[in-house]
């Protein structure tokens, strides 16, 4: 559109000029085109307009010689009309579209782990060394049955509905192909198998090459029914009905034709270059009745050997919502908070819509238990787990397990830059050009994530033995476990636990 | 024996392995210091074009011919590592002739340089394989005998 600029760059590119020796790592490495070489002049040049902060250059240059720091060119400060926001009303003068966003929700909410402390042993109980005990991580999810059962001869009944076994309680999250890269996708796959551990496939359907990952793959299927087909199906541990997702809660996807290409085409059974649109619904269901339906479907269509996980949103009704669905035959619920991450959303949608995972569990874990169908089924959450100390306060809120997605990006090298939906990913992760794909070797993403998964469960054990506790199954719902700081009466009543000091 | 050994697949032509090589033979401590303003005479170089890129650089070949047609008797098989003595070298590039690579190159002094994996300067190992970002250049034994 013609006329005035209005923006001036969010963020400035330093380069300490004694240090730079010209190598042009730079250059070469910013899909953005920031950096460039005046032969000239002998002089790096920096177009910091076109800066998305990935600090790619930052961390390949051998002499430290870069940084990227935020611009101090302000618009007058206005506590109501803050700089963000003016900005994002004169590109939407400019661009007359829906602004658009990735990862997770970066605003200044109340992040309620942060406000849970936990408890330790001290003289009247023992904690316990997990370097010299067994401390048993190891998580089953599925429905449990409500009690013992014996045949005639007085043996017990040990037939079980499917479960998933987890080494650890921590799973990473739906990533579909095509939002992500093969070798993401590659990297998560052979994590998993390694740690004894699930992937989601998202709702990109799943790449020739990984139904050998088959038995640590969790298969979706979402509004879109994108590359779903019978050997899809029997190749996944489990089967999981994407109903929403905590970045975007009421609406579908979209995948840009442009991130189509020949690969993600076939996975997706899409035509090369087309967009692929989840709608928002399900156009088959309308209620719970008709989700049980499709779980069925599922259940019949995989001979009743995997469990189904139904994956919603977290959003203000979520209790009678979870209640819903651990009635609708699904063995699993996974809950997605609104902090969840994405590879593009409607900036308002991810900004304000949905609710904490936090209060969204302990209410969900609440309810299912007083309606006394909390063994129906196995809660997964997810929606911003940042460290061992969230998994363990998540398991302690009521959780049997917890998703993880974007902190297994920030292992892979994701530096949240935040702009997924340009398909510019410097690091190799949410972008399907070949020649960033291949900045992420998947030899070395798999190792990152195995390392950072294998540090949370140290982390798990230390804290559990810390309580006392050497088994997870004894964390789970424990709520006496935890403690709230700073928080309301109301907070507090949510999620079902005392203030520090009570 | 521990061999340099490259992956065009993940090479991304950053050309990061190029001033690492530099430096490592620099025997200054500083990089900045090292390089800054010098035009630089790696012992690697990154070949390639569009996006296919990949560093060729000394095989150690068991039977090389830059030894075989040395007439200073600079460049010698010591351990397995094709090493070339300075000293010795008259300049003549004879080496860089034969050598089916391209991996022998005249130095700033005009004398041949070329890689003898850091094993005498203060590295100790390759340091175009420790800092390549992405895998791309290892240093490992492999079970294949080299030409």
């Amino acid at each position: 559109m013609p006329g005035i600029n209005y923006f001036y760059p969010e963020f400035e590119v330093v380069r300490n000029d004694a240090r730079c020796i010209r190598c042009q790592v730079c250059a070469r490495q910013c899909a953005n085109e920031v950096h460039s070489y005046d032969p000239e002049r002998d002089l790096m040049l920096s177009d910091e307009s076109k800066c998305v902060n990935c600090q790619r250059c930052v961390s390949l240059c051998p002499t430290r010689a870069l940084k990227i720091v935020k611009s101090d060119c302000r618009l007058r400060e206005n506590a109501n009309w803050e700089g963000d926001t003016i900005r994002e009303v004169y590109k939407q003068a400019l661009s007359g579209g829906v602004l658009l966003s990735s990862m997770g929700n970066p605003k200044n909410y109340p992040v309620y782990w942060d406000k849970i402390l936990i408890n330790a042993s001290q003289v009247t109980n023992p904690s316990i060394d997990p370097l010299r005990e067994p401390m048993e991580t190891r998580v089953f999810l599925g429905k449990k049955p409500e009690k013992l059962e014996r045949d005639e001869n007085g043996n017990l009944k040990c037939e079980l509905t499917p479960q998933l076994e987890l080494s650890m309680p921590v799973m990473f999250s739906a990533m579909s192909y095509g939002s992500i890269s093969y070798n993401a996708h590659e990297s998560l796959a052979r994590a998993s198998k390694e740690l004894g551990i699930y992937y989601n496939t998202g709702e990109g359907g799943l790449h020739e090459d990984f139904y050998v990952y088959g038995p640590n793959t969790i298969v979706q299927v979402a509004s879109g029914r994108f590359g779903v087909h019978r050997d899809y199906m029997e190749a996944g541990a489990a089967v999981e009905i994407k109903m929403g997702q905590g970045a975007k809660p009421g609406i579908g996807g979209h995948l840009p034709g442009t991130k189509v290409g020949p690969d993600v085409s076939r996975t997706r059974m899409i035509p090369e270059g087309s967009d692929a649109i989840s709608p928002a619904p399900h156009h088959d269901i309308y209620s719970i009745e008709d989700l049980r339906q499709l779980v069925y479907s599922i259940k019949e269509a995989t001979g009743h050997k995997k469990p189904v996980i139904v994956k919603v949103a977290a959003v203000h009704n979520i209790a009678a919502i979870a209640s819903g669905i651990a009635r609708s035959g699904a063995d699993i619920i996974a809950i997605d908070g609104f902090r969840g991450g994405t590879g593009a959303a409607p900036t308002r949608i991810r900004d304000s819509v949905g609710i904490p995972i936090e209060l969204a569990l302990a209410a969900v874990d609440q309810r299912l238990r007083d309606e006394g169908i909390r063994g129906n089924v196995s809660l997964v959450v997810g929606g911003s787990i940042r460290s061992s100390a969230d998994v363990v306060k998540a398991i302690a809120l009521g959780a049997d397990a917890c998703y993880i997605a974007t902190a297994a990006l920030l292992a892979l090298g994701c530096h949240l830059c935040r702009t997924c939906q340009t398909g510019n990913c410097n690091w190799g992760i949410a972008t399907q050009k070949p020649e960033l794909v291949k900045r992420l070797n998947p030899d070395l993403g798999y190792k990152r994530l195995v390392n950072l998964m294998t540090a949370w469960n140290h982390e798990i054990k230390e804290l559990m033995g810390g309580m006392g506790i050497n088994s997870i199954e004894a964390l789970r719902g424990n709520r006496l476990m935890l403690r709230g700081v700073g928080l309301t009466d109301a907070e507090l009543r949510i999620l079902g636990i005392s203030h520090a000091g009570e | 024996m521990k061999r340099v050994y490259v992956n065009e697949k993940w090479c991304l032509g950053c050309h990061l392995c190029e001033y690492n090589c530099a430096f490592a033979n620099s025997g200054e401590t500083d990089m900045a210091k090292a390089l800054r303003g010098k035009v630089i005479h790696p012992r690697l170089h990154i070949e390639g074009q569009g996006e296919i890129h990949y560093a060729v650089s000394c095989r150690h070949c068991t039977d090389p011919l830059c030894v075989k047609s040395c007439i200073s008797g600079a460049l010698s098989i010591q351990d397995g590592t094709v090493k070339i003595d300075h000293d010795k070298c008259v300049g003549c590039l004879t080496c860089v002739l034969v050598c089916p690579y391209g991996a022998v190159a005249p130095g700033p002094d005009g004398a041949a340089t070329k890689c003898e994996l850091c094993l005498e300067n203060a590295c100790g190992a390759p340091a175009c394989a420790a800092g390549c970002p992405n895998n791309a250049i290892v240093y490992e034994e492999r079970e294949e005998a080299s030409a």
